[in-house]
């Protein structure tokens, strides 16, 4: 026979239980990192976004699945699409949220007071609008520069015609660092080489990188660079020619194992690992990450099959030059 | 210079009025039979997408053309199905097949394919004779499916204007319920051209995947499928005008990229502008005439019965 008092006791016991096993179940969440990626193209890119994304899996592979989530939206190059997905993640609870293109920025500074709780993060840019009274906005930015640098060395070291094509989106942000380290890497080992810059408009309009690669190639280049997602575009009319490619973001070459000589590679790892760790410490943003040669942010992947004999030689030059770079001995200029 | 200059404009403007002309003859032909087809760009995509699935996974570009055949029947037929039986407004079911196009053709290759590639695709013909020709040579030399897109150009002359079928579709176009008094089946019509203009637009994304770019990834056509659209209005629904239409396009697009290589100190923004103002005044020139346009178009037939 159970009086009053023992079921009054049973229903606090059952509470207090239930609570317990709620409460596990959600410290169980609540000790699994979730990081929200958008990003203005897709995870396969072979360029911008898939930099970031691959950074994440890298990071996930080490923490493991059951430690670290990721989520993602593809395609939001409408900045509206891209504030509806930056702020639905941030309302699903996510604790740090990527928007991963600077033309974000905007939506961020009004986004982000909104959920004080949330950490956010955007590049490629040095700001992180503290001077506006937001503390939950961190910042990454890759030193294209350098690699562009390290890039153009190499590519004045294999041209033989001495004229060199880059083909980018709009003159701008990572595009034109990279541009002016490897115009400045070109001339400091050929001074009477050439490289023609030309802008398509466009980050994803794959046609017309091609086509400006014809011209390049039609015009004499036998070396040909580039940033953003249309340069498949490119490397494809480069290897339907032969002539060399040198890729930016991520390690082009299986586009095209035999024409991707060198790819400047950004990693995000390093910044987005220690986001976490300052997220988990209490500090939600205030701070910006860039991706350097001297972090490991930048580093440049050599292709031993489109090099062939000079794969050895190639290396010692990349090296030296990125040692030269690191040591501060090569200063890469963003003017012109 | 100047030679190297023809050349390399020459070259670029046949390989590159190749996509328009396929699919902008293929809507002039759904036009003309009163079919505005706004789904071009989707169609493009997925025959561009099945092209070059087939190529990585055959190896073998004629099975990949055949699929970029076979995909634009279906779309055309998909096409006819939604503007003829169903009779929707033909604006906004071509919107819906361009989003439905874009949107599985990414789809697909994300869970077929997944990395962006390269392939090799159509290589260039060399012609004995005319490929070794200074210059001319040089533009002429191109691969098959450009060919084939230039001798598209007098077959659809020829159908449209020379065959009883032709002119079936220019009266089922003009004048629908004429044409059904004398006995021409308008719906039956539509059908064909509607699955024609899939078949090419369709053949139009292969010509991009396999043939000119050789690389397929999200939304490769960025456009070139809308652009199709507007050549056919440009050409005002005549082939040879709508030929010209993809030749001058593709010729100033190849200008505006040797403008920038050979460094005449224009900003990129002015030079990335030129195609598209070009065609503003050529339009607003061609407005003062007298301009043919089927009647009937974006109207559905209905034979009023029962």
């Amino acid at each position: 026979m159970i009086n009053k008092k023992s079921s009054f006791s049973l229903v606090v016991v059952l509470v207090i239980s239930l609570s317990f096993f709620l409460t596990v179940g959600v410290s169980a969440q609540s000790d699994k990192f979730r990081i929200a990626l958008v990003m203005p193209s897709t995870v396969n890119d072979m360029a911008w976004s898939q930099s970031m994304y691959d950074s994440l899996l890298a990071i996930q592979e080490e923490m493991g699945e059951e430690d670290l989530e990721i989520a993602y939206s593809e395609n939001k190059y409408v900045i509206s699409e891209a504030n509806t997905a930056i702020r639905d993640y941030a309302n699903r609870g996510f604790d740090l949220v990527i928007a991963h293109g600077s033309q974000y920025g905007a939506e961020l500074v009004n986004i982000a007071p909104d959920f004080p709780g949330t950490s956010f993060a955007w590049g490629s840019t040095a700001r992180t609008f503290s001077d506006q009274g937001i503390d939950n906005i961190f910042a990454y930015e890759p030193h294209a520069g350098q690699g562009g640098y390290v890039n153009g060395v190499i590519a004045a070291r294999l041209s033989e015609s001495d004229i060199m094509g880059f083909i980018g989106p709009i003159e701008s942000g990572d595009a034109k660092k990279y541009m002016l380290g490897f115009k400045q890497g070109v001339k400091a080992k050929s001074p009477d080489a050439k490289v023609k810059v030309t802008w398509t408009g466009s980050y994803s309009d794959v046609a017309a990188a091609a086509k400006t690669a014809k011209s390049h190639i039609q015009a004499g280049a036998d070396v040909l660079t580039g940033t953003s997602q249309m340069v498949t575009g490119a490397v494809g009319e480069a290897k339907k020619k032969d002539v060399m490619w040198f890729g930016y973001d991520v390690d082009q070459s299986p586009l095209a194992p035999n024409t991707v000589v060198s790819s400047v590679v950004v990693d995000f790892s390093g910044p987005v690992r220690q986001m976490i760790d300052l997220i988990k410490e209490g500090t939600l943003g205030e701070k910006i990450f860039p991706a350097t040669l001297e972090n490991g942010g930048i580093r440049m992947a050599l292709n031993e099959k489109a090099l062939g004999d000079e794969y050895e030689e190639v290396k010692s030059l990349a090296e030296d030059t990125v040692e030269r770079i690191v040591d501060g001995e090569i200063e890469i200029s963003l003017e012109d | 210079m100047i030679g190297t200059i023809i050349a390399s404009i020459g070259n670029s403007a046949l390989q590159y009025a190749a996509p328009y002309l396929y699919a902008a003859i293929g809507e002039t032909i759904g036009q003309r039979s009163g079919l505005l087809n706004l789904g071009v760009e989707g169609i493009m995509l997925m025959g561009g997408y099945i092209a070059f699935f087939i190529v990585t996974a055959t190896e073998s570009l004629l099975l990949a053309l055949a699929g970029a055949v076979v995909m634009g029947m279906v779309f055309g037929l998909i096409t006819a199905f939604l503007n003829v039986t169903l009779k929707a407004e033909q604006g906004i079911s071509g919107i819906g097949i361009y989003i439905f196009g874009l949107g599985l053709s990414t789809f697909l290759f994300g869970i077929t394919i997944g990395d962006v590639r390269t392939i090799d695709g159509f290589p260039d013909l060399v012609i004995p004779g005319i490929s070794s020709i200074p210059i001319l040579g040089d533009i002429l030399t191109q691969n098959a499916l450009v060919y084939a897109a230039f001798l598209l150009a007098p077959l659809a002359w020829y159908f449209l204007n020379k065959t009883p079928f032709g002119l079936k579709i220019q009266a089922v176009g003009q004048r629908p319920r004429a044409a059904d008094s004398l006995g021409v089946n308008v719906n039956r019509v539509r059908y064909i051209t509607a699955t024609i203009g899939g078949i090419l637009a369709s053949i139009a994304g292969a010509s991009l995947s396999i043939g000119v770019l050789n690389v397929f990834q999200q939304n490769l056509t960025s456009g070139m499928g809308f652009i199709a659209v507007a050549l056919v209005y440009f050409g005002g629904w005549q082939v040879y005008q709508v030929v010209l239409g993809c030749l001058l396009f593709s010729a100033i697009d190849g200008l505006k990229s040797w403008l920038q290589v050979a460094g005449v100190g224009i900003p990129s923004e002015f030079t990335l502008m030129l195609p598209y103002v070009v065609i503003l005044i050529v339009l607003a020139t061609m407005a003062r005439k007298r301009v043919y346009s089927p009647d009937a178009l974006t109207e559905p037939f209905d034979r009023g019965e029962g």
